[in-house]
């Protein structure tokens, strides 16, 4: 259970034990273009999966942002307020949203892994 | 001139605003530059119909910076062209014609000039607006150049058609759909070295030249705050006319995302948006486009209506917003005072390029619209401060010779 499980919005969660790092694909910061601003959650809420968690903006527009899992936000990423351009040059790594508890693990069978978002990725082009 | 870009609005996940790029693109109509834009690596759009490019690899931001600082090149061939045409060849019979349909002073048009107007319903409300020019050559005095919207231009067409004397008629540029956009500070120098006649229009006129060996009409215009032209040319020749400007390495092609953050920081209506039906040319803050002929005289439709907000003032009016910190306020957020009354709604916002922070603009009511006035823009919940500012937001770079 460990590396990035991806949801059809392409968000991520990185799971590192008990905790996941959400962010947004690759492939989500190129269709969304150039960020200018991310609406991070508040840390000690829960979420359910699906909920809509946090908001990013492009020059283009603005795009919500799904909780991937239940879970609890427990901290997030504020560098992003000063660089949200972050999103687009590192979104796996400093581009990251914010950290959860991951409430159900078995949710994560649920999530594409690596291989099986790359597949769904071609059927989008 | 004002032009709508879907791009603009909020969508619900990463991928939905991008829907249509890669299905559903069957009954898109084409441009003539669609291969062009496919071989520049455009990102491509439903659009008023259109396939369209919303932006190429470089990015919106990157082709915003470009064309306030060099030259964007832009494919607006989804406009409509068309021309009025008095069958008696007399300007003065195509100028009474047009002026029934809008407030704008078409009689004293001189030869080459274009204006900015806006076809009136009978509520002076705006069905679209658009540009509308007389030819420069004597020889072809009763006929009037008209750019109109993309997605309002059927409707247009039939509303023109239906309120012209007898005598005057509209029609299509057929063939020669192609219209290209120039938009930046070094866009007059890159047509001095292709055209240098043209390269003297002043602001708002236009002429028949040839550009690398076709014929065009080029205007001194555009839809960016830039100095800049516009460039009709036949549709074989379109991909020809744009090749030749890109071959200039101070040109760049742009998209509609850029076109529309660039508009808006130019402080530019987007109709459908900004205006549509509902808003007079007076609340939209356009009545710098009405002549003092036409304010006085009326007859145009809804004048009861204009003429009176020229002298009471409207009840509301369109403003510029700047906001505080970084997060944009889009179209359709409420804007209420710092305690908390409703007093109006966003009609276009986003983050602006150059000036690093959101900006927006909406209609408050009248009392809230001084330059200066503290107010808040509603974005999911929270409130965010604003400033009612003059508009353009960034200063506009146009040319304008002896002035």
């Amino acid at each position: 259970m460990a590396g990035e499980h991806f949801t059809n919005d392409h968000e991520y969660v990185r799971v590192e034990g008990d905790e996941g790092v959400v962010g947004i694909s690759n492939y989500a910061q190129e269709q969304l273009g150039d960020v200018v601003f991310v609406e991070l959650p508040e840390t000690g809420k829960a979420f359910k999966r699906g909920d809509q968690v946090a908001v990013v903006e492009s020059v283009k527009a603005a795009s919500e942002i799904y909780m991937p899992v239940d879970g609890e936000v427990i901290a997030v990423n504020s560098d992003l307020e000063g660089e949200p351009a972050t999103v687009n040059s590192d979104p796996a790594g400093a581009g990251w949203f914010f950290r959860i508890r991951i409430a159900d693990k078995a949710q994560l069978g649920e999530l594409m892994d690596d291989a099986a978002y790359s597949e769904f990725l071609k059927t989008l082009e | 001139m004002a032009e709508p870009a879907s791009t603009s609005s909020a969508s619900t996940s990463a991928d939905s605003h991008n829907s249509g790029s890669g299905n559903a693109s069957a009954s898109l109509l084409r441009t003539p530059l669609h291969d062009a834009h496919l071989a520049a690596g455009a990102r491509m759009v439903p659009f008023a119909g259109y396939s369209m490019p919303v932006q190429y690899p470089d990015g919106i931001l990157a082709e915003h910076n470009w064309t306030r600082q060099s030259a964007g090149l832009f494919d607006v061939s989804h406009m409509g062209q068309y021309y009025l045409v008095a069958a008696d060849g007399r300007h003065e019979t195509v100028a009474r014609a047009a002026e029934q349909l809008m407030p704008v002073d078409i009689l004293n048009l001189t030869h080459g000039q274009q204006r900015y107007s806006q076809l009136l319903n009978a509520q002076g409300g705006i069905i679209d607006d658009l540009m509308i020019a007389r030819s420069r050559e004597p020889e072809h005095d009763g006929w009037l150049y008209m750019v109109l919207n993309a997605a309002c231009k059927d409707n247009d067409f039939a509303h023109i058609s239906k309120n012209l004397p007898d005598g005057v008629h509209i029609e299509a540029a057929y063939g020669f759909t192609g219209l290209l956009a120039l938009q930046g500070p070094k866009a007059a120098a890159v047509m001095a070295d292709l055209v240098p006649a043209a390269a003297q229009l002043a602001f708002m006129t236009t002429g028949k030249f040839s550009l690398a060996g076709r014929d065009v009409h080029i205007t001194r215009s555009g839809y960016t705050g830039e100095d800049g032209f516009e460039i009709a040319v036949h549709d074989a020749a379109a991909s020809h006319i744009w090749n030749t400007l890109l071959a200039d390495p101070r040109v760049k092609p742009v998209g509609l995302g850029a076109r529309d953050s660039l508009r808006l920081e130019a402080g530019l209506c987007l109709y459908g948006h900004d205006i549509d039906e509902t808003t007079s040319p007076v609340e939209a803050g356009l009545q710098w486009s009405i002549q003092r002929r036409r304010r006085e005289e009326g007859g145009f439709p809804g004048a009861d209506r204009i003429q009176r907000e020229l002298q009471e003032g409207p009840a509301r009016r369109r403003i510029g917003l700047t906001l505080e910190g970084r997060q944009p306020a889009r179209e359709g957020a409420e804007i209420a005072t710092p305690d908390g009354n409703v007093v109006g709604r966003i009609t276009s916002g986003g983050f602006s390029p150059v000036l690093g922070h959101p900006i927006a603009m909406g209609y408050v009511d009248a009392a809230h619209a001084a330059k200066g006035t503290a107010l808040q823009a509603i974005v999911r919940g929270k409130a965010l401060p604003a400033t009612v500012v003059p508009m353009p937001f960034v200063p506009t770079n146009y040319y304008k010779p002896g002035i």
